[in-house]
């Protein structure tokens, strides 16, 4: 009887668009309004949206680079799959911000035409991964750090970012899960997996200063904004349980709360906005 | 008697299941012809992956991160049909990356424009689709229902690069040539996706009586040409043959005679990308060896744990 | 110490496509550990809204009937026309039945 197959159950819907990417699934903003709230500086908020999106958005892109070079094909679909949330934030984020910002800037506007300094990103989500371990450790450290921070931003005063929270916690639970469960097994695998993983630790350990250093944006905007200092308990009590399973140690070297950006990010940027720049009036 | 259960299976078009008794020649065919096909998903990340730090808007990149993930995907359904026959799939990659088993030829061309990506959605993928509904059918159970569920995900890679053709047609004059010139390019590889002509295709007699393959090589490039001529028309670009004109006695339409001497250059590995591709699907492999290990020894060492 | 494995073992993936259905097996994939092969299962079978649960488990541990076993396990019921509801005769004027 065809009711008990998997395969009719995926096809009995007569509605093609379930199988066209990015129709027929839920709206996230369906509903929510959009007015900014009361009493927030405008230029605060869009600021403070690009902080966020522009975090997601150079990760996804570190996360791209690694599409045909998954370790496993499992992991190919992993890593996409994690890309992909990330850019979807990315894209929820700069649009707010667009609003926002009230220039009639849109996404790409903002991913694709801003100038290096004028990305806000952390410096953690900018280098580049040299190997798996890398890739894991930044990945780990990024998320159990967001995961606390879109937790807290699902009750923001903005109805926008709320729902921006709300949505991404579920993602960036999962994220956080995968980079767990591959810091185990890469730190408690093989002699030399466990000292790549270490290795990718110790890398990006001294940038997660500035994940907790509290921001003046932030700061302007009480109840819109999530302060970061207010993070640090929730991150450090998640990474020590991680690092115990794995059998790491918590690197020693001083984190810096150094902001700003390095030239890896003109690498990035000249990647990703050189096409569309070299096509002026473009429409893709 | 097992073979006449197979052959009677075969004969009321039902499907043959893993354990069922087979000769060894459908097996062997069988194993070889998925293996291919998911080297050729997987191969076939590539040309387009090249593009998806570099594409021009958010929603493009996002569309295309998800349809090269789903080739991922889509490797991965048909190594696990592969499987079921008893091949293993790291052998499987072996043999890939070592040369001995091959890819689909349309992926050794290089991907030079953005507007590669629309053209390999709607001609490779378009292709790729009229050899694939058949496949829905074949008489290999798990081979059919990976066939499906690819099928069915497919429908939205052949749009997207329709989609973007036609954006970029509505776009800056330079966007235009763009999408001409990748049609140039892919036209005449895509016609070859359907590989040599019938009277050259020494296992189609046997793979029609298996019901592993319902039409013949020529007969699907004929349905790929009718179909893609309006859709040409529409889009507003011209396909690079000058014989191609509607037939009126036959229904179809008549197109050029196909350079067989560059198919076969291109897959006896002579393709512009072909050693780039293997070494880029070897390195991957390589540089992930550790990773691997490293899992299974965890794993090891739970299970000596007692729990 | 038993020799490492650098291969993943198989696992078969079962899916509940909705509420109300069975788990349906959709394929296999290959993982080092069960949890590992959950979140595969995950990524590759669910990812446009297929499923509301997954089941995984490793594919050694399937004990299977056999083609062969046919007729011992399965011939029996074929004679057994009573347990199908249309073995029952009843006049198209009965509603409801």
């Amino acid at each position: 009887m065809s009711f008990d197959d998997a395969y009719q159950a995926l096809t009995d819907h007569d509605d093609d668009a379930r199988w066209a990417y990015g129709t027929g699934f839920a709206d996230p903003l369906a509903g929510v309004p959009t007015e900014l709230p009361e009493g927030v500086d405008a230029a605060d908020l869009a600021a403070y949206c690009l902080m966020l999106g522009d975090d997601a958005l150079i990760l996804s892109h570190r996360l791209q680079q690694w599409v045909t070079r998954a370790p496993e094909l499992e992991d190919e679909m992993a890593i996409a799959n994690i890309a992909l949330d990330l850019l979807g934030q990315a894209r929820l984020l700069l649009t707010r911000a667009g609003e926002a910002e009230g220039a009639g800037r849109g996404e790409d506007d903002l991913a694709y035409l801003r100038e290096a300094a004028e990305f806000r990103h952390v410096r953690l989500v900018e280098r580049q991964d040299e190997h798996f371990g890398h890739l894991i450790a930044r990945l780990l450290v990024f998320s159990v750090w967001r995961l606390a921070l879109l937790d807290r931003l699902s009750a923001s005063r903005d109805p926008v970012l709320a729902a921006i929270g709300a949505k991404g916690v579920k993602e960036v639970a999962y994220h956080r899960e995968y980079a767990a469960g591959w810091a185990v097994r890469l730190g408690d695998g093989t002699p030399l997996s466990h000292e790549r993983m270490q290795a990718g630790l110790d890398a990006v350990w001294p940038l997660i200063g500035e994940l907790f250093e509290p921001h003046e944006v932030e700061q302007r905007l009480p109840g819109v904004a999530i302060d970061r200092a207010s993070l640090r308990s929730e991150f450090d009590a998640v990474i020590a349980q991680v690092l115990e399973a794995a059998t790491l140690d918590r690197p020693t070297s001083a984190p810096s709360s150094e902001r700003g950006h390095g030239p890896e990010l003109a690498e990035i940027l000249a990647e990703m906005q050189g096409l569309a720049r070299a096509t002026p009036g473009g429409v893709w | 008697m097992s073979e006449q259960v197979f052959e009677a299976t075969i004969a009321k078009d039902q499907r043959i299941e893993p354990r069922d008794w087979m000769p060894d020649g459908y097996r062997k065919t069988m194993i070889r012809q998925i293996a291919q096909h998911a080297h050729s998903e997987i191969i076939g990340m590539q040309p387009e992956g090249a593009w998806i730090t570099r594409a021009p808007s958010l929603r493009r990149k996002a569309i295309l991160l998800a349809k090269v993930q789903d080739e991922a995907g889509h490797g991965l359904y048909l190594y696990s049909a592969a499987e079921t026959l008893g091949a293993d799939r790291g052998d499987l990659t072996r043999r890939l990356i070592e040369g001995r088993q091959k890819y689909s030829s349309i992926f050794n061309y290089p991907t030079l424009t953005f507007a590669d990506v629309g053209v390999i959605g709607w001609l490779v993928d378009g292709a790729a689709i009229c050899n694939q509904v058949p496949l829905c059918r074949s008489s290999f159970g798990p081979y059919a229902r990976a066939m499906i569920r690819i099928c069915k995900e497919e429908s939205f890679h052949q749009r997207q690069g329709y989609e973007l053709l036609m954006t970029m047609m509505r776009g800056t004059p330079a966007q235009r040539e763009m999408v001409q010139d990748a049609v140039n390019r892919w036209w005449w590889p895509s016609l070859m996706m359907f590989g040599p002509p019938d009277g050259e295709s020494p296992n189609t007699a046997q793979s029609m009586a298996w019901k592993i393959k319902r039409h013949t090589n020529d007969e699907l490039r004929q349905r790929f040409v009718d179909m893609s001529v309006p859709q040409a028309e529409a889009l507003g670009v011209t396909l690079p043959d000058a014989d191609l004109r509607w037939n009126a006695e036959r229904e179809h339409y008549d197109f050029g005679e196909i350079d067989w001497s560059e198919l076969k250059r291109v897959i006896s590995g002579d393709g512009p990308m072909n050693a780039e591709r293997i070494a880029n699907r070897r390195r991957a492999d390589e540089e992930g060896a550790w990773v691997r290990e490293a899992a299974a020894a965890h794993a090891a060492k739970k299970q000596e744990v007692p729990a | 110490m038993s020799e490492i494995k650098h291969e993943w073992p198989l696992y078969e993936v079962f899916v509940r496509a909705k509420r109300g259905l069975n788990h349906v097996h959709v394929g296999s994939l290959r993982a080092a550990d069960p949890e590992m092969a959950l979140h595969h299962a995950r990524d590759l079978y669910t990812r446009r809204n297929e499923g509301v649960s997954i089941w995984v488990v490793q594919s050694d541990d399937i004990v299977a009937s056999g083609p062969d076993d046919k007729d011992a396990f399965f011939g029996p019921s074929g004679d057994k026309a009573y347990r199908h509801p249309t073995y029952y005769a009843i006049p198209d004027s009965v509603p409801h039945i």
